[in-house]
Protein backbone atom coordinates (compact mmCIF):
# COMPACT_ATOMS: atom_id res chain seq x y z
CA UNK A 1 0.00 0.00 0.00
CA UNK A 2 2.55 2.32 1.33
CA UNK A 3 5.00 1.26 -1.17
CA UNK A 4 3.57 2.53 -4.32
CA UNK A 5 4.51 5.42 -6.67
CA UNK A 6 3.54 9.12 -5.22
CA UNK A 7 3.04 12.06 -6.95
CA UNK A 8 2.02 15.49 -5.75
CA UNK A 9 0.34 18.11 -8.84
CA UNK A 10 1.28 21.15 -7.65
CA UNK A 11 2.75 25.21 -7.66
CA UNK A 12 5.73 26.65 -6.41
CA UNK A 13 3.86 29.54 -4.89
CA UNK A 14 0.37 27.63 -3.66
CA UNK A 15 0.07 27.48 0.30
CA UNK A 16 -2.52 24.60 -0.48
CA UNK A 17 0.57 22.09 -1.39
CA UNK A 18 3.31 23.15 0.76
CA UNK A 19 0.75 21.69 3.31
CA UNK A 20 1.25 18.82 1.35
CA UNK A 21 4.32 18.90 1.07
CA UNK A 22 5.39 19.13 4.33
CA UNK A 23 2.83 16.43 5.45
CA UNK A 24 4.52 14.15 2.82
CA UNK A 25 8.32 15.03 4.04
CA UNK A 26 7.14 14.48 7.87
CA UNK A 27 6.22 11.05 7.12
CA UNK A 28 8.93 10.35 4.75
CA UNK A 29 7.25 10.03 1.90
CA UNK A 30 9.31 9.80 -1.34
CA UNK A 31 7.46 11.85 -4.22
CA UNK A 32 7.43 13.39 -7.24
CA UNK A 33 6.94 16.53 -7.69
CA UNK A 34 4.90 17.84 -10.77
CA UNK A 35 4.90 21.49 -11.63
CA UNK A 36 1.55 23.19 -12.60
CA UNK A 37 1.13 26.22 -14.58
CA UNK A 38 -1.80 27.91 -12.90
CA UNK A 39 -2.73 29.67 -16.07
CA UNK A 40 -2.30 27.07 -18.19
CA UNK A 41 -3.48 23.73 -16.94
CA UNK A 42 -2.12 20.55 -17.96
CA UNK A 43 -4.35 17.23 -19.50
CA UNK A 44 -3.82 15.56 -16.15
CA UNK A 45 -4.81 17.91 -13.39
CA UNK A 46 -7.95 18.24 -15.83
CA UNK A 47 -8.55 14.69 -15.93
CA UNK A 48 -7.41 13.71 -11.87
CA UNK A 49 -9.43 16.61 -10.44
CA UNK A 50 -12.17 17.96 -12.66
CA UNK A 51 -14.58 19.37 -10.23
CA UNK A 52 -12.28 21.84 -8.95
CA UNK A 53 -9.23 21.82 -11.49
CA UNK A 54 -7.19 22.91 -8.34
CA UNK A 55 -3.87 22.08 -6.98
CA UNK A 56 -2.60 20.29 -5.02
CA UNK A 57 -3.46 16.63 -6.24
CA UNK A 58 -1.97 13.45 -4.82
CA UNK A 59 -1.68 10.61 -7.26
CA UNK A 60 -1.41 7.63 -5.24
CA UNK A 61 -1.44 3.75 -6.57
CA UNK A 62 -2.81 4.98 -9.61
CA UNK A 63 -5.50 6.89 -7.44
CA UNK A 64 -6.17 10.38 -7.08
CA UNK A 65 -7.06 13.01 -4.12
CA UNK A 66 -7.93 16.60 -4.20
CA UNK A 67 -8.49 19.30 -1.41
CA UNK A 68 -5.45 20.05 0.82
CA UNK A 69 -7.10 19.12 4.23
CA UNK A 70 -8.52 16.08 2.82
CA UNK A 71 -5.26 14.93 1.01
CA UNK A 72 -3.65 15.23 4.63
CA UNK A 73 -5.81 13.39 6.05
CA UNK A 74 -5.36 10.84 3.50
CA UNK A 75 -1.90 10.63 4.27
CA UNK A 76 -2.04 10.35 7.88
CA UNK A 77 -4.03 7.54 7.80
CA UNK A 78 -2.31 5.58 4.91
CA UNK A 79 1.30 5.57 6.68
CA UNK A 80 1.47 5.41 10.18
CA UNK A 81 4.80 6.76 11.19
CA UNK A 82 5.21 10.32 12.65
CA UNK A 83 1.26 10.40 13.09
CA UNK A 84 -0.32 14.52 12.07
CA UNK A 85 -3.59 13.98 13.70
CA UNK A 86 -3.91 13.35 17.46
CA UNK A 87 -4.83 10.02 18.66
CA UNK A 88 -7.56 10.65 21.27
CA UNK A 89 -11.25 11.61 19.37
CA UNK A 90 -11.81 15.21 21.38
CA UNK A 91 -8.22 16.52 20.29
CA UNK A 92 -8.73 15.32 16.82
CA UNK A 93 -12.11 17.20 16.50
CA UNK A 94 -10.19 19.85 18.31
CA UNK A 95 -7.90 19.80 15.59
CA UNK A 96 -10.04 19.64 12.85
CA UNK A 97 -11.91 22.67 14.23
CA UNK A 98 -8.89 24.64 14.43
CA UNK A 99 -7.89 23.82 10.72
CA UNK A 100 -11.07 24.52 9.14
CA UNK A 101 -11.23 28.35 11.85
CA UNK A 102 -8.00 28.77 9.64
CA UNK A 103 -8.82 27.89 6.69
CA UNK A 104 -12.18 29.86 6.20
CA UNK A 105 -12.03 32.62 8.45
CA UNK A 106 -8.44 33.64 8.29
CA UNK A 107 -6.79 32.35 5.19
CA UNK A 108 -9.59 33.16 3.59
CA UNK A 109 -10.01 36.57 4.74
CA UNK A 110 -6.07 37.10 3.45
CA UNK A 111 -6.74 36.06 0.19
CA UNK A 112 -9.75 38.70 -0.52
CA UNK A 113 -7.32 41.01 0.68
CA UNK A 114 -4.86 40.56 -1.72
CA UNK A 115 -7.62 40.62 -4.50
CA UNK A 116 -9.40 44.02 -3.38
CA UNK A 117 -9.20 47.53 -2.51
CA UNK A 118 -10.78 50.08 -1.24
CA UNK A 119 -13.90 49.49 1.51
CA UNK A 120 -14.22 45.49 0.61
CA UNK A 121 -10.46 45.34 1.25
CA UNK A 122 -11.17 46.98 4.27
CA UNK A 123 -13.90 44.31 5.35
CA UNK A 124 -11.70 41.30 4.46
CA UNK A 125 -8.45 43.04 6.80
CA UNK A 126 -10.54 43.53 9.66
CA UNK A 127 -11.78 39.91 9.25
CA UNK A 128 -8.51 38.83 9.55
CA UNK A 129 -7.65 40.58 12.33
CA UNK A 130 -10.32 39.38 14.18
CA UNK A 131 -9.72 35.76 13.18
CA UNK A 132 -5.97 36.16 14.18
CA UNK A 133 -6.87 37.40 17.63
CA UNK A 134 -8.74 33.93 18.32
CA UNK A 135 -5.92 32.08 16.96
CA UNK A 136 -3.78 33.93 19.08
CA UNK A 137 -6.05 33.59 22.50
CA UNK A 138 -5.51 29.32 21.25
CA UNK A 139 -1.96 30.03 21.42
CA UNK A 140 -1.36 31.12 24.64
CA UNK A 141 -2.27 27.96 25.89
CA UNK A 142 -0.53 25.58 23.90
CA UNK A 143 3.07 24.76 24.65
CA UNK A 144 5.14 25.07 21.57
CA UNK A 145 3.09 24.17 18.11
CA UNK A 146 -0.78 23.43 18.37
CA UNK A 147 0.40 19.40 17.91
CA UNK A 148 2.08 19.85 21.46
CA UNK A 149 6.07 19.45 20.93
CA UNK A 150 5.96 18.78 17.39
CA UNK A 151 4.09 20.17 14.64
CA UNK A 152 1.05 18.54 13.57
CA UNK A 153 -2.22 19.10 11.80
CA UNK A 154 -3.11 22.88 12.69
CA UNK A 155 0.17 24.01 12.50
CA UNK A 156 1.37 22.31 8.69
CA UNK A 157 -2.51 24.50 7.76
CA UNK A 158 -1.05 27.82 9.24
CA UNK A 159 1.97 27.28 8.28
CA UNK A 160 1.73 28.89 4.76
CA UNK A 161 1.49 32.69 7.04
CA UNK A 162 4.97 31.98 7.67
CA UNK A 163 6.20 32.98 4.60
CA UNK A 164 3.33 34.42 2.33
CA UNK A 165 1.55 36.82 4.93
CA UNK A 166 4.24 39.31 4.74
CA UNK A 167 3.95 39.11 1.10
CA UNK A 168 0.29 39.65 1.13
CA UNK A 169 0.61 42.36 3.03
CA UNK A 170 3.26 44.09 1.02
CA UNK A 171 1.73 43.36 -2.40
CA UNK A 172 -2.22 44.66 -1.05
CA UNK A 173 -0.40 47.42 1.26
CA UNK A 174 -1.94 46.12 4.04
CA UNK A 175 -1.23 45.43 8.21
CA UNK A 176 -2.94 42.31 9.55
CA UNK A 177 0.11 40.77 11.82
CA UNK A 178 1.69 43.02 14.67
CA UNK A 179 4.30 41.13 16.83
CA UNK A 180 3.52 43.01 19.51
CA UNK A 181 -0.02 42.54 19.63
CA UNK A 182 0.57 39.21 18.72
CA UNK A 183 3.30 37.48 20.57
CA UNK A 184 2.23 34.01 20.90
CA UNK A 185 1.70 33.79 17.35
CA UNK A 186 4.90 35.20 16.52
CA UNK A 187 6.67 32.71 19.05
CA UNK A 188 4.47 29.85 17.29
CA UNK A 189 6.30 31.32 13.55
CA UNK A 190 9.63 31.63 14.80
CA UNK A 191 9.61 28.01 16.08
CA UNK A 192 7.90 26.51 12.94
CA UNK A 193 10.29 28.03 10.59
CA UNK A 194 12.93 26.43 13.10
CA UNK A 195 11.50 22.98 12.10
CA UNK A 196 13.95 21.20 9.82
CA UNK A 197 11.67 19.77 7.26
CA UNK A 198 10.12 23.67 6.82
CA UNK A 199 13.28 25.36 6.90
CA UNK A 200 14.55 22.98 3.57
CA UNK A 201 11.76 24.28 1.49
CA UNK A 202 10.35 27.69 1.91
CA UNK A 203 9.81 29.35 -1.19
CA UNK A 204 11.74 32.91 -2.30
CA UNK A 205 10.41 35.86 -0.59
CA UNK A 206 11.29 37.89 -3.92
CA UNK A 207 9.74 35.14 -6.27
CA UNK A 208 6.03 35.65 -4.27
CA UNK A 209 6.00 39.18 -3.96
CA UNK A 210 6.52 39.13 -8.57
CA UNK A 211 4.01 36.41 -8.64
CA UNK A 212 1.72 38.31 -5.73
CA UNK A 213 1.40 41.74 -7.68
CA UNK A 214 0.52 39.15 -11.11
CA UNK A 215 -2.45 37.79 -9.29
CA UNK A 216 -3.21 40.90 -7.42
CA UNK A 217 -3.37 43.19 -10.88
CA UNK A 218 -5.01 40.50 -12.53
CA UNK A 219 -8.05 40.22 -10.41
CA UNK A 220 -8.71 43.95 -9.89
CA UNK A 221 -8.93 44.13 -13.84
CA UNK A 222 -11.07 41.21 -14.06
CA UNK A 223 -13.43 41.83 -10.89
CA UNK A 224 -15.78 38.52 -12.23
CA UNK A 225 -13.01 36.62 -11.16
CA UNK A 226 -12.98 35.38 -7.47
CA UNK B 1 -18.68 5.08 27.19
CA UNK B 2 -21.69 7.19 29.20
CA UNK B 3 -24.25 7.72 26.69
CA UNK B 4 -26.42 9.15 29.60
CA UNK B 5 -24.13 12.16 29.09
CA UNK B 6 -24.78 13.36 25.78
CA UNK B 7 -26.47 16.86 24.78
CA UNK B 8 -27.01 18.23 21.28
CA UNK B 9 -27.65 21.81 20.71
CA UNK B 10 -29.29 22.36 17.99
CA UNK B 11 -32.94 23.29 16.24
CA UNK B 12 -35.75 21.20 13.93
CA UNK B 13 -35.09 23.18 10.94
CA UNK B 14 -31.63 22.84 10.61
CA UNK B 15 -30.11 20.09 8.42
CA UNK B 16 -26.48 20.82 9.99
CA UNK B 17 -27.96 20.19 13.31
CA UNK B 18 -29.78 16.62 11.89
CA UNK B 19 -26.21 15.46 10.93
CA UNK B 20 -25.44 14.76 14.48
CA UNK B 21 -28.82 13.62 15.18
CA UNK B 22 -28.91 10.61 12.78
CA UNK B 23 -25.25 9.82 13.64
CA UNK B 24 -26.20 9.19 17.02
CA UNK B 25 -29.39 7.36 16.30
CA UNK B 26 -27.16 4.63 14.08
CA UNK B 27 -25.11 4.27 16.71
CA UNK B 28 -28.07 3.84 19.42
CA UNK B 29 -26.74 6.19 21.36
CA UNK B 30 -29.53 8.27 23.54
CA UNK B 31 -29.02 11.80 23.94
CA UNK B 32 -30.64 15.09 24.99
CA UNK B 33 -32.09 17.24 22.49
CA UNK B 34 -31.97 21.12 23.62
CA UNK B 35 -33.27 23.43 21.49
CA UNK B 36 -32.41 26.91 20.31
CA UNK B 37 -35.33 29.58 20.13
CA UNK B 38 -34.98 31.13 16.60
CA UNK B 39 -33.22 34.89 17.01
CA UNK B 40 -32.25 33.81 20.35
CA UNK B 41 -29.09 32.25 21.50
CA UNK B 42 -28.88 30.90 24.85
CA UNK B 43 -26.02 31.36 27.03
CA UNK B 44 -25.56 27.40 26.91
CA UNK B 45 -24.66 27.88 23.65
CA UNK B 46 -22.66 31.11 23.78
CA UNK B 47 -20.20 28.77 26.38
CA UNK B 48 -19.89 25.81 24.25
CA UNK B 49 -19.28 27.67 21.21
CA UNK B 50 -17.88 30.87 21.57
CA UNK B 51 -16.28 31.55 18.41
CA UNK B 52 -19.25 30.68 16.00
CA UNK B 53 -21.94 30.73 18.26
CA UNK B 54 -23.71 28.48 15.74
CA UNK B 55 -25.12 25.03 16.16
CA UNK B 56 -24.72 22.06 16.36
CA UNK B 57 -23.21 21.39 19.08
CA UNK B 58 -22.53 18.04 20.89
CA UNK B 59 -21.60 18.31 24.33
CA UNK B 60 -20.22 15.04 25.73
CA UNK B 61 -18.88 14.31 28.85
CA UNK B 62 -19.15 18.12 29.49
CA UNK B 63 -16.42 19.00 26.50
CA UNK B 64 -18.18 20.66 23.50
CA UNK B 65 -17.53 19.48 19.91
CA UNK B 66 -18.45 22.12 17.20
CA UNK B 67 -19.08 21.78 13.66
CA UNK B 68 -21.91 19.40 11.84
CA UNK B 69 -19.01 17.20 10.25
CA UNK B 70 -16.84 17.36 12.56
CA UNK B 71 -19.32 16.45 15.19
CA UNK B 72 -19.92 13.05 13.18
CA UNK B 73 -16.56 11.93 12.54
CA UNK B 74 -16.28 12.53 16.31
CA UNK B 75 -19.35 10.18 17.36
CA UNK B 76 -18.38 7.18 14.38
CA UNK B 77 -14.37 7.50 16.40
CA UNK B 78 -16.17 7.60 20.02
CA UNK B 79 -18.87 4.53 19.52
CA UNK B 80 -16.67 2.62 17.41
CA UNK B 81 -18.53 -0.81 18.34
CA UNK B 82 -21.53 0.65 16.79
CA UNK B 83 -22.05 0.74 12.72
CA UNK B 84 -18.89 2.57 11.17
CA UNK B 85 -20.18 6.07 9.52
CA UNK B 86 -16.90 6.67 7.22
CA UNK B 87 -15.50 4.00 5.05
CA UNK B 88 -12.52 1.82 6.56
CA UNK B 89 -10.48 2.35 3.28
CA UNK B 90 -8.19 5.16 3.74
CA UNK B 91 -8.89 6.03 -0.47
CA UNK B 92 -13.04 5.81 0.23
CA UNK B 93 -13.00 7.99 3.10
CA UNK B 94 -11.22 10.82 1.33
CA UNK B 95 -13.93 10.49 -1.27
CA UNK B 96 -16.56 10.55 1.24
CA UNK B 97 -14.58 14.06 2.29
CA UNK B 98 -14.25 15.28 -0.59
CA UNK B 99 -17.86 15.05 -1.79
CA UNK B 100 -19.14 16.25 1.89
CA UNK B 101 -16.58 19.25 1.92
CA UNK B 102 -17.88 19.82 -2.24
CA UNK B 103 -21.68 19.56 -0.74
CA UNK B 104 -20.84 22.22 2.29
CA UNK B 105 -18.12 24.87 0.36
CA UNK B 106 -20.22 24.78 -3.13
CA UNK B 107 -23.57 23.57 -3.29
CA UNK B 108 -25.65 24.83 -0.19
CA UNK B 109 -24.60 28.01 -1.27
CA UNK B 110 -26.80 27.93 -4.09
CA UNK B 111 -29.17 25.74 -2.46
CA UNK B 112 -29.49 28.99 -0.31
CA UNK B 113 -29.03 31.12 -3.20
CA UNK B 114 -32.78 30.48 -4.43
CA UNK B 115 -34.08 31.86 -0.84
CA UNK B 116 -32.07 34.81 -1.43
CA UNK B 117 -32.33 35.49 -4.80
CA UNK B 118 -34.11 38.88 -5.37
CA UNK B 119 -35.48 38.79 -8.91
CA UNK B 120 -36.92 36.21 -11.35
CA UNK B 121 -33.76 35.61 -13.26
CA UNK B 122 -31.53 35.10 -10.21
CA UNK B 123 -33.52 32.95 -8.96
CA UNK B 124 -33.64 30.75 -11.92
CA UNK B 125 -29.89 30.96 -12.34
CA UNK B 126 -29.95 29.79 -8.58
CA UNK B 127 -31.65 26.70 -9.46
CA UNK B 128 -29.95 25.81 -12.71
CA UNK B 129 -26.71 25.79 -10.57
CA UNK B 130 -28.12 23.59 -7.73
CA UNK B 131 -29.33 21.20 -10.61
CA UNK B 132 -26.20 21.06 -11.94
CA UNK B 133 -24.69 20.13 -8.72
CA UNK B 134 -27.35 17.78 -7.85
CA UNK B 135 -26.01 15.92 -11.32
CA UNK B 136 -22.26 16.09 -10.00
CA UNK B 137 -23.56 13.95 -7.15
CA UNK B 138 -25.27 12.01 -8.95
CA UNK B 139 -21.29 10.87 -10.56
CA UNK B 140 -20.69 10.39 -6.99
CA UNK B 141 -23.52 8.23 -5.98
CA UNK B 142 -22.70 6.47 -8.82
CA UNK B 143 -19.28 6.43 -7.96
CA UNK B 144 -19.80 5.46 -4.07
CA UNK B 145 -22.30 3.06 -3.40
CA UNK B 146 -20.56 0.37 -6.29
CA UNK B 147 -24.02 -0.73 -7.28
CA UNK B 148 -25.85 -0.41 -3.65
CA UNK B 149 -28.30 1.52 -2.23
CA UNK B 150 -26.32 4.11 0.02
CA UNK B 151 -23.50 6.35 -0.79
CA UNK B 152 -21.94 4.04 1.98
CA UNK B 153 -22.89 1.32 0.33
CA UNK B 154 -25.13 -1.62 2.19
CA UNK B 155 -25.69 1.33 4.79
CA UNK B 156 -26.08 5.02 5.75
CA UNK B 157 -22.81 6.20 5.86
CA UNK B 158 -21.19 9.60 6.06
CA UNK B 159 -21.35 11.41 2.90
CA UNK B 160 -25.88 10.17 3.22
CA UNK B 161 -25.88 12.06 6.50
CA UNK B 162 -24.16 14.89 4.81
CA UNK B 163 -26.21 15.00 1.73
CA UNK B 164 -29.06 13.41 2.87
CA UNK B 165 -29.53 16.46 5.66
CA UNK B 166 -30.47 18.95 2.57
CA UNK B 167 -33.53 16.61 1.54
CA UNK B 168 -36.05 18.45 3.27
CA UNK B 169 -35.13 21.72 2.34
CA UNK B 170 -34.68 20.29 -1.33
CA UNK B 171 -38.13 19.32 -0.76
CA UNK B 172 -39.43 22.71 0.64
CA UNK B 173 -37.68 24.49 -1.84
CA UNK B 174 -39.15 22.41 -4.80
CA UNK B 175 -42.81 22.98 -3.43
CA UNK B 176 -42.29 27.12 -2.53
CA UNK B 177 -40.46 27.57 -6.39
CA UNK B 178 -42.31 24.79 -8.25
CA UNK B 179 -39.83 23.20 -9.46
CA UNK B 180 -38.27 19.49 -9.15
CA UNK B 181 -34.25 19.75 -8.54
CA UNK B 182 -33.95 15.92 -8.10
CA UNK B 183 -35.70 14.57 -10.99
CA UNK B 184 -35.80 10.86 -12.86
CA UNK B 185 -33.86 12.01 -15.78
CA UNK B 186 -31.45 13.51 -14.56
CA UNK B 187 -30.39 12.00 -11.19
CA UNK B 188 -32.15 8.73 -10.76
CA UNK B 189 -29.92 7.38 -8.49
CA UNK B 190 -30.19 10.29 -6.36
CA UNK B 191 -33.99 9.83 -6.78
CA UNK B 192 -34.53 6.30 -5.48
CA UNK B 193 -31.52 6.94 -2.40
CA UNK B 194 -33.84 9.97 -1.06
CA UNK B 195 -36.28 7.81 -0.61
CA UNK B 196 -35.15 5.09 1.03
CA UNK B 197 -32.32 7.68 3.15
CA UNK B 198 -35.67 9.69 4.59
CA UNK B 199 -37.41 6.36 5.10
CA UNK B 200 -34.38 5.28 7.14
CA UNK B 201 -35.27 4.54 10.80
CA UNK B 202 -32.48 6.54 12.01
CA UNK B 203 -33.46 9.40 10.18
CA UNK B 204 -37.40 9.51 9.83
CA UNK B 205 -37.77 11.05 13.32
CA UNK B 206 -35.65 13.95 12.90
CA UNK B 207 -36.21 15.04 9.14
CA UNK B 208 -38.71 17.63 9.06
CA UNK B 209 -41.85 17.48 7.29
CA UNK B 210 -41.89 19.47 3.83
CA UNK B 211 -45.37 21.50 4.90
CA UNK B 212 -43.44 22.15 8.43
CA UNK B 213 -40.19 23.57 7.13
CA UNK B 214 -42.15 25.49 4.50
CA UNK B 215 -44.01 27.23 6.51
CA UNK B 216 -40.99 27.85 9.13
CA UNK B 217 -39.15 29.48 5.59
CA UNK B 218 -41.85 31.50 5.21
CA UNK B 219 -41.36 32.91 8.69
CA UNK B 220 -37.99 33.75 8.22
CA UNK B 221 -38.19 35.31 5.34
CA UNK B 222 -40.78 37.83 6.93
CA UNK B 223 -38.05 38.24 9.74
CA UNK B 224 -35.35 39.39 7.16
CA UNK B 225 -37.45 41.67 5.18
CA UNK B 226 -37.35 43.90 8.24
CA UNK B 227 -33.77 45.40 8.79
CA UNK B 228 -30.92 44.00 6.55
CA UNK B 229 -28.70 41.06 8.11
CA UNK B 230 -25.45 41.25 8.87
Amino acid sequence: MGSEEVKLLGAWASPFVHRVEWALKLKGIVYEDVEENLFNKSPLLLKYNPIHTKVPVLLHAGKSISESLVIIEYIDETWKQNPILPEDPFERANARFWAKFVDEEFMEAIRQALISEGEQQEKEVKQAIEALEIIEGELKSKQKFFGGEKIGFVDIVLGWVTAWLEVVEEVAGIKVFDSQKFPSFNNWMENFVETPIIKDKLPSRDKLVLYFHKIREFSLASPTIK
Amino acid sequence: MDSSDVKVLGAWPSPFVMRPRIALNIKSVTYEFLQEGLGSKSELLLQSNPVHKKIPVLIHAQKPICESLIIVQYIDEVWSSGPTLLPSDPYDRAVARFWAAYVDDKWFPCLRGIAKAQGKETREEAIEQVKEGLVLLEGAFEKCSKGKGYFGGEKIGYLDIAVGSFLGWIRATEKMNGVKLLDEAKTPGLVGWAERFCANSAVKEVMPETEKLAEFAKILQAKFKAPPPN
